[in-house]
């Protein structure tokens, strides 16, 4: 595949030369003379200089051929337009942006720049994962099909240990699709008892995830699942 | 009108004022708190005094925006120095927040050119400032075409 990388900080850098080890073509693109220079003497004619916001650096690079286009400079207003004229004028077909400040997210998706991808989220991510406490972890989330999956452990105090799946009261728009017991996973039918120390995943519409996690919270919450 | 302009620098700020002198409702937005003294340049009399806006902070925050009225503007111009942020600030007011009229300052002439074509309204000095040098050039030089003519047949 041939890709365009945009920036050549510490990301782009090992990106360009992640991918070049997996036999991609690869054109990485970094303004800074300076900077430049010390990635070419690694990737050689790999890297070109230029600054990637003016189109005719874009083209010089070959964006016309590229198959996909990362922008992951430094700067968010730059990895915003790169990829809306890629994707628009020059209709690359994937694009990745880099979000630097997360408070900038929202412009990315006003302009229709997905998937970005900022540092701050992908640690919340793995803190979600990693404190027990929180409860709830998003696995995925499909945005365009608006959906997501999550993740739930169940505390001793869980309201629906020892209950049957058959019998918990599912909020609408969403589905218990596995359980993790003991290291193993399987898929729960109506019969399935929920033991404390069961992971579930569920798949659900956005939005439904406080519904589930009262239902699968501790008991003292009221866990409104009468039945 | 109400107007939103962001940049206040030498361009956005001389249309600032002038805009008020016309009997507008003007709010400036820039990050640098200093250039409100830019604004008051040859005005008789304080900015805010004579009803004008000023708002300290980023184009792109949108905090910023909506104390600077982006949510009641008729009329919004990007005018910062860099291109890539007027691009994206336009967009913005033009999208979320639905201002009627928006134009955009870009330097570039290239992308000025595409993103005109795409529905954006945008004013390109550098553009104007060709057309201009091409101009004054064929004026001041309007004899016949001859040897001479070309730089690199004199060279």
């Amino acid at each position: 595949m041939y890709i365009i990388v945009v920036g050549a900080g510490k990301v782009g850098w090992n990106l360009a030369r992640e991918l070049l080890e997996k036999s991609h073509e690869v054109t990485l693109i970094e303004n800074n003379r300076r900077r430049y220079l010390t990635v070419e003497q690694e990737l050689e004619h790999n890297v070109t200089y230029g600054d990637a916001s003016e189109l005719w650096v874009l083209e010089r690079a070959g964006i016309q051929r590229a198959e996909m286009v990362i922008a992951v400079t430094g700067d968010d207003e730059d990895n915003m337009l790169i990829c809306q004229v890629a994707r628009e004028k020059y209709e690359v077909e994937r694009i990745i942006a880099r979000v630097n400040n997360p408070r900038n997210k929202p412009h990315f998706d006003l302009l229709g720049i997905k998937p970005s991808v900022s540092a701050t989220d992908l640690i919340l991510r793995l803190l979600e994962h990693e404190v027990p406490e929180y409860g709830l972890v998003h696995l995925l989330d499909l945005q365009e099909e608006q959906l997501e999956i999550i993740e739930i452990l169940l505390g001793k105090d869980s309201a629906v240990t020892g209950r049957r799946v058959g019998d918990l009261q599912m909020p609408e728009g969403s589905l218990l699709i596995s359980v993790l017991r003991s290291g193993k996973g399987f898929v729960p039918g109506p019969d399935t008892v929920l033991e404390a120390g069961d992971e579930v995943l569920a798949v659900l519409d956005p939005g439904n995830e406080e519904q589930l996690k009262t239902l699968f919270g501790p008991a003292e919450n009221g866990a409104g699942s009468g039945g | 009108m109400f107007i939103l302009i962001v940049g206040c620098g030498r361009v956005g700020s001389s249309v600032a004022r002038s805009m008020l002198r016309q009997g507008h409702e003007v709010s400036c937005l820039d990050e640098d708190p200093e250039s409100h003294a830019r604004l008051e340049v040859g005005l008789d009399g304080g900015w805010e005094d004579l009803g004008g806006q000023f708002t300290v902070g980023a184009g792109l925050e949108t905090d910023a925006l909506v104390a600077a009225g982006i949510e009641r503007a008729d009329a919004f111009i990007a005018s910062t120095d860099g291109d890539n942020t007027n691009i994206v600030i336009a967009q913005i007011a033009r999208r979320r927040y639905e201002v009627p009229t928006v134009i955009a300052r870009i330097l570039d002439p290239l992308r000025a050119e595409w993103y005109e074509r795409q529905g954006m309204h945008t004013i390109c000095p550098t553009r104007v400032a060709i057309d201009m040098l091409e101009s004054a050039v064929l004026e001041g030089a309007p004899r016949q075409s001859g040897p001479s003519d070309d730089p690199a047949e004199a060279a």
